[in-house]
């Protein structure tokens, strides 16, 4: 079953034109890696997925899950079940992540016409979902990644995953910035959390990360567009040849 | 000149004042018409009160109630408490009348004076008279000098050396009538050497009438005192209140004051502290939030008299529509007064454009071995911030109300008092979803 559709994707930010023509699709079950050098346009196409006001699109059409994702807001492609693992998650003193949880999780349910969770069934799959990426129980009286070390943030993307269940999830540059024991811990809950009916987008600088999360595809995204798209064994030809190969290609 | 019917007025009605009023009260009526004669209302072209226009507060023709004819209602019956299971201890000023009915008697520590500011001048003198109009200089503020021109009445306690109230007190100040109305109301707490209190004071106007209040609180802080004072207001939009409390603080002593304000039409807050004992330690926290028209002007003054004292500021703001917010924070450390520490923040969110916020941190210091601190910051909700809050299915509305509780969360945070900071919580969020009624928590209307 097809999850996502893009078809001829352009898009900019401050008339600047970053995507200049992208075609990807992406069916339930599949695990796609999208690698690139810096600048490549990357970051800019998890961005328009996920609604970033920033961004512009100039042409072009997303389908997700049936629908014109661009019909719907930030907060509806969410409930329609995009998640994005940021590559910066961002602060926000003041707000506890049990709030934060909670409300977002509530906000799902609301959508789908169900009832709110009950305050016990919440904290016993905040405990469950903890687990799965080894998070301090402490974390859930603080605020949303404040303070949190680099590791413990990129952790917190995958526990809210897991909390909000995803169709599709785009995990933004997620290795960036893990020691190994913490990629191994990020890597090993995306794994978990893979099913038959999901699909992940994994972006990424370097293959690393692929060792731990098998990729169906790899397409390799360079000025704006997908240049190439092949099965796993493309992520080791980068490692091993880089990305100046496939310019001269 | 607005200051002339007022003037007259306070000359035709001098006997009748008097009468409803005690000798300790009385005794400073003529200096504090002569101040008020000579300064009148403070005008926006003095500096400190650049942002409120107090002598257009005063245009209104207002209603006094200088005879004091009792109102005929039971407020422990009409009112319900926003915060409730706070404290059998719960007493009513209504407008500027001490409410003497149906006192809670139960569980006061023995040797404490609560109740009427008047009656207590009267059966008690020499000990009002040693502190009542002590620190609220007439000369200096012609708000304070009208105040204690026509004040008859007002709320006093007296904490007896060594005597800790182990619950929290709860003042609330009811406004009603049935046309437009002016209050004169007095604060006089006395906390003798190692004396501990909390004290909740809730503004509540309950009729849907122009009022205006003016307030003197005057707060006598012995050795090692612990005193937090928590001031609520929750009114509606015209109400106009000029507030000014004066705290005067001897060795050792820790005093908290945090000023809320939830909604109101015109808000002028003025604090002065004198920290005139060392390892004195005070805590000034503010939060305002505001709407349409709303004006909130809080100012504050904080003397480091001596040396090795402690002072704390944080005051928020979130303004909407076209509300109004002003901040002036003036920290004096003398000279001398070594080892001073002085944190002084105020932060603001202007949620519109048309949103003014005008702030105005100061600090003075003729000391050389100190640690002081003082900033300030307008601006608005994050946008990265709303974007991840609403990449997880929150919606902006939502979003922004978070964000918005957040920001002032760490001054709720500073309450030392665990129900009233949970009940804080609430009705911060209550407001901000814009469902705090006109009447939050009264039966009558």
């Amino acid at each position: 079953m097809k999850l996502l559709e893009i078809k001829n994707l352009h898009a900019s930010i401050n008339g600047k034109e970053i995507l200049k023509g992208i075609d990807l699709t992406v069916n339930a079950g599949e695990i796609h890696a999208i690698m690139g050098p810096n600048g490549s346009g990357k970051s800019t196409l998890s961005a328009v997925l996920t609604g970033n006001p920033a961004f512009e699109v100039t042409e072009g059409e997303i389908r997700f899950n049936g629908k014109n994702l661009f019909d719907l807001s930030p907060e509806e492609r969410s409930c329609e079940g995009l998640f994005l693992s940021f590559q910066y998650p961002v602060e926000i003193p003041g707000v506890s992540m049990v709030n934060f949880m909670r409300t977002a999780l509530n906000e799902h349910r609301k959508y789908k016409g169900l009832e709110s969770i009950s305050a016990s069934d919440f904290l016993r799959i905040m405990r469950e979902k903890r687990e799965l990426v080894e998070i301090d129980a402490k974390l859930a009286g603080r605020s949303v990644n404040e303070g949190f070390s680099g590791g413990e943030k990129k952790r917190n993307e995958i526990f809210q995953m897991a909390m909000l269940e995803p169709l599709l999830s785009i995990l933004d540059e997620t290795d960036s910035g893990l020691d190994i024991d913490a990629l191994r811990i990020v890597a090993g809950g995306v794994n978990k959390l893979k099913t038959e009916e999901n699909a992940t987008i994994v972006i990424t600088h370097y293959q690393r990360l692929l060792d731990y999360i098998i990729p169906d595809f790899v397409h390799v995204l360079y000025n704006g567009r997908i240049v190439k798209s092949a099965g796993k064994e493309l992520a080791l030809e980068l490692e091993e040849k880089g990305y100046d190969w496939l310019k001269t290609n | 000149m607005i200051e002339q019917q007022y003037i007259d007025l306070f000359r035709q009605y001098r006997e009748i004042i008097d009468k409803h009023s005690s000798e300790v009260l009385n005794a400073l009526r003529d200096q504090a018409m002569n101040d008020f004669r000579c300064s009148g209302f403070p005008t926006q072209q003095v500096e400190e009160y650049k942002y409120t226009d107090i002598g257009k507060q005063f245009e209104p023709d207002f209603g006094l109630n200088l005879n004091r004819l009792p109102i005929p209602v039971n407020p422990y019956e009409v009112f319900h408490c926003d915060v409730p299971n706070l404290s059998t201890h719960l007493y009513f000023v209504e407008n500027d009348s001490f409410y003497d009915k149906a006192l809670p008697k139960a569980g006061i520590p023995e040797g404490v004076l609560v109740g009427s500011l008047k009656t207590f001048s009267q059966t008690h003198p020499e000990l009002v008279s040693n502190y009542y109009g002590k620190l609220a200089d007439t000369s200096k503020d012609g708000t304070v000098a009208f105040n204690t021109a026509f004040v008859q009445d007002g709320f006093f306690m007296y904490i007896p050396k060594n005597v800790v109230w182990e619950y929290p007190v709860q003042l609330v100040n009811i406004l009603r009538a049935d046309v437009d109305f002016m209050v004169n109301r007095r604060i006089l707490i006395v906390l003798e050497d190692n004396a501990q209190l909390k004290l909740l004071i809730c503004d509540h106007a309950m009729d849907n009438r122009n009022f205006l209040s003016t307030q003197v609180v005057e707060i006598f802080a012995g050795e090692n005192v612990v005193f937090d004072l928590y001031e609520l207001e929750a009114n509606h939009d015209k109400t106009t209140r000029i507030n000014s409390v004066y705290v005067s603080q001897q060795t050792g002593s820790n005093v908290l004051i945090n000023g809320i304000t939830l909604n109101n039409g015109v808000t002028r807050n003025n604090y002065h502290v004198g920290l005139y004992g060392r390892n004195a330690e005070t805590h000034l926290y503010g939060m305002a939030i505001a709407d349409e028209e709303q004006k909130i002007d809080n100012f504050s003054f904080i003397d480091h008299a001596v040396p090795d004292c402690t002072s704390n500021e944080l005051y928020k703001y979130v303004l909407d529509d076209q509300a109004t917010g002003a901040f002036c924070g003036k920290i004096l450390v003398r000279k001398g007064s070594q080892k001073t520490r002085a944190y002084q923040s105020n932060k603001n969110i202007c949620m519109t454009r048309e949103a003014k916020m005008f702030t105005k941190p100061q600090l003075e210091i003729y000391a050389d071995d100190v640690k002081c601190s003082h900033g300030a910051t307008v601006g608005q909700l994050n946008d990265d911030a709303l974007f991840y809050l609403r990449s997880r299915g929150i919606p902006e509305n939502e979003a922004r109300m978070l964000l918005m509780f957040a920001f002032v969360s760490d001054v709720i945070d500073h309450v030392r008092l665990e129900v009233l900071e949970e009940r804080l919580h609430r009705l911060v969020e209550k407001r901000f979803r814009g469902e705090i009624g006109k009447c939050e928590g009264c039966a009558s209307c």
